[in-house]
């Protein structure tokens, strides 16, 4: 028995040492930084003053709020339409289902710079959607997309929604198609319509995978960053800007202040573990 | 009314998968134009891909970039695969009250932000005089404890009889892992070696801190620098674009099945 477990630890201690040392080393490291400010390497002790430069800095509210928004306007509507295409891909005898679920997974095989970069193309101000739009008379002008502060936050969530709609979908569609097929037979006797079926039989059949996807998304959308980069890299002003792409300029970009940076990063810890504990709550009253 | 739902049904899935597919439709017809006309939204295949190609390779160390990504993704996966399934066999097969509670401790560091590792991240290698190198980009990544936690769920359903066998026929604990596990578990190191690749090849944010010269940079680094000059040459990157997304394309067709199994391997 003793002799078993030492075996054991042989085999999970290469491995957990190397997550401890890329991981949580850098976690705390990262913890000790924000108390300092300085540039570059050079830096000294300021206790709490980066945490209260955060409260009144302009430019990380507007991350902030950037990601936030970000956070509650695509992610309800990606897993809504991944919810909706799984659903209709899972009816039993539709025609081109091969072909529809591979052609709506396939951008989840593109990299987030390339698939940003197509993105920026795509919405040019003379560029193609722009003259799709005029030819149809949806729009009587040219939008100019990105240099706009609004429309340039909507393309990234149309680019974000492209790319990982699909990614959520088989999720889903794997979900659906564990649920017996008898229940939903046995409500369509009952006389529950199409959608109702859909929304008391397939939803609560398949809500701890929302819930896993919704983790997962959230945990994505929370460290944004190669869309935005490359598509408006953060502009036009900061308008588009995330958390994630601040800590890099502060870091890179900028005059490097480490500190500040890591006092910045950590806002988004403190996010993260909030929202966990609430989807632990969420998660933990189920059981 | 069947019919019309039948309709509309369709409809939506064809429009869906027309927007789907546009982007790559539109990378393949760029590739053969000027930018200008790529930014001024031409439609049709024109006749610049060969010169396109010839400027791409003129603009930037795309051989090289190329090579180096398949480098760090190839050598990245292989070491994935061997720390990982190691772990995840550990933490299931010797099991203890001590190996859950460490695992458990692992796997908080799948909620750490990237971005707030970074920075500690970037200080630690170059203390080590090691960034600008492959290995800096492969070290941080390699072990997760999300792939840990994948093989340690697929092990749950591998059948312990084989151990025991193994064991009368006098295999020791390692031989055990080598010679009985890994190649019962082949499917599941496939799926995991498809994601782990996708996931370094597609690699962004680490690679553009740790990678500082043209000559170690990778794809996306070099797409993206392209992207972000003053004036953007549009036509040779989309050439870049479509090289950055063959290999990706090609491994999901080919390998499919493995691909989704990998995917879904984690929420069983």
């Amino acid at each position: 028995m003793k002799k078993s477990s030492l075996i054991g630890w042989q085999f999970i201690l290469l491995p957990s040492a190397l997550i401890m040392l890329f991981s949580f080393y850098p976690m705390i490291q990262s913890f000790i930084l924000s108390f300092e400010s300085g540039k570059g390497n050079v830096s000294e002790f300021v206790g709490l003053g980066n945490y209260t430069r955060l409260l009144s800095d302009p430019i990380f509210r507007q991350a902030l709020f950037n990601t936030i928004l970000y956070l509650i306007i695509q992610v309800p509507i990606m897993l809504f339409l991944g919810l909706i295409i799984a659903h209709l891909l899972n009816a039993p005898k539709l025609k081109f289902k091969g072909f529809y679920r591979t052609a709506i997974f396939l951008p989840c095989v593109t990299s987030l710079v390339s698939y940003s970069i197509l993105f920026k193309s795509i919405f040019a101000v003379d560029g193609i959607f722009n003259k799709l739009l005029l030819n149809m008379h949806i729009i009587n002008e040219p939008i100019a997309w990105l240099m706009d502060p609004v429309w340039a936050r909507v393309v990234i969530i149309l680019a974000i929604t492209w790319r990982w709609t699909g990614y959520n979908m088989i999720f889903y569609l794997s979900a659906m198609q564990n649920i017996d097929p008898s229940i939903y037979e046995a409500a369509s006797i009952d006389g529950a319509s199409k959608l109702r079926q859909f929304f008391s039989i397939t939803i609560p059949m398949v809500k701890p995978i929302i819930l896993f996807t919704a983790i997962i998304s959230t945990n994505g959308t929370l460290q944004l960053f190669d869309e935005v980069v490359n598509i408006t890299n953060g502009g036009p002003g900061n308008s588009t800007m995330t958390i994630s792409q601040y800590i890099y300029n502060l870091s890179f970009v900028y005059t490097p202040n480490f500190g500040y940076a890591a006092t910045v990063s950590y806002a988004i810890v403190i996010i993260v573990a909030i929202l966990a504990f609430l989807q632990m709550k969420v998660g933990g009253d189920k059981k | 009314m069947r019919a019309l739902g039948t309709f509309f049904k369709h409809a939506f899935l064809i429009a869906a998968s027309v927007i789907s597919l546009f982007p790559f439709v539109w990378m393949l017809i760029g590739m053969t134009n000027t930018s200008s006309d790529i930014v001024k939204g031409k439609f049709s295949i024109g006749s610049e891909f060969t010169n396109n190609i010839s400027k791409l390779f003129d603009a930037a160390p795309v051989g090289s970039a190329f090579m180096n990504s398949v480098y760090i993704s190839v050598i990245g996966t292989v070491l994935t695969l061997l720390l990982c399934s190691i772990a995840g066999y550990g933490f299931e097969i010797y099991r203890t009250k001590g190996t859950d509670r460490l695992f458990s401790v692992l796997l908080l560091s799948m909620m750490m932000p990237f971005a707030a590792i970074m920075i500690p991240l970037f200080k630690l290698f170059s203390g080590w005089g090691l960034l600008n190198s492959a290995l800096a980009v492969i070290l941080p990544t390699m072990t997760t404890a999300f792939m840990i936690f994948f093989f340690l769920q697929n092990t749950k359903s591998f059948p312990r009889e084989l151990l025991q066998a193994g064991r009368v026929d006098g295999l020791n604990e390692l031989k055990l892992f080598t010679r009985v596990y890994m190649p019962t578990m082949k499917p599941t190191y496939a799926a995991a070696a498809i994601i782990t690749f996708m996931a370094n090849w597609n690699n962004f944010l680490w690679p553009l801190i740790a990678l500082r010269t043209q000559e170690q940079k990778t794809l996306p680094l070099v797409v993206s620098s392209l992207a972000s000059s003053y004036n953007p040459d549009y036509g040779i990157i989309m050439v870049a674009i479509v090289i950055t997304t063959i290999p990706t394309v090609l491994i999901f067709f080919l390998l499919q099945k493995q691909f989704v199994q990998g995917m879904l391997g984690s929420v069983k």
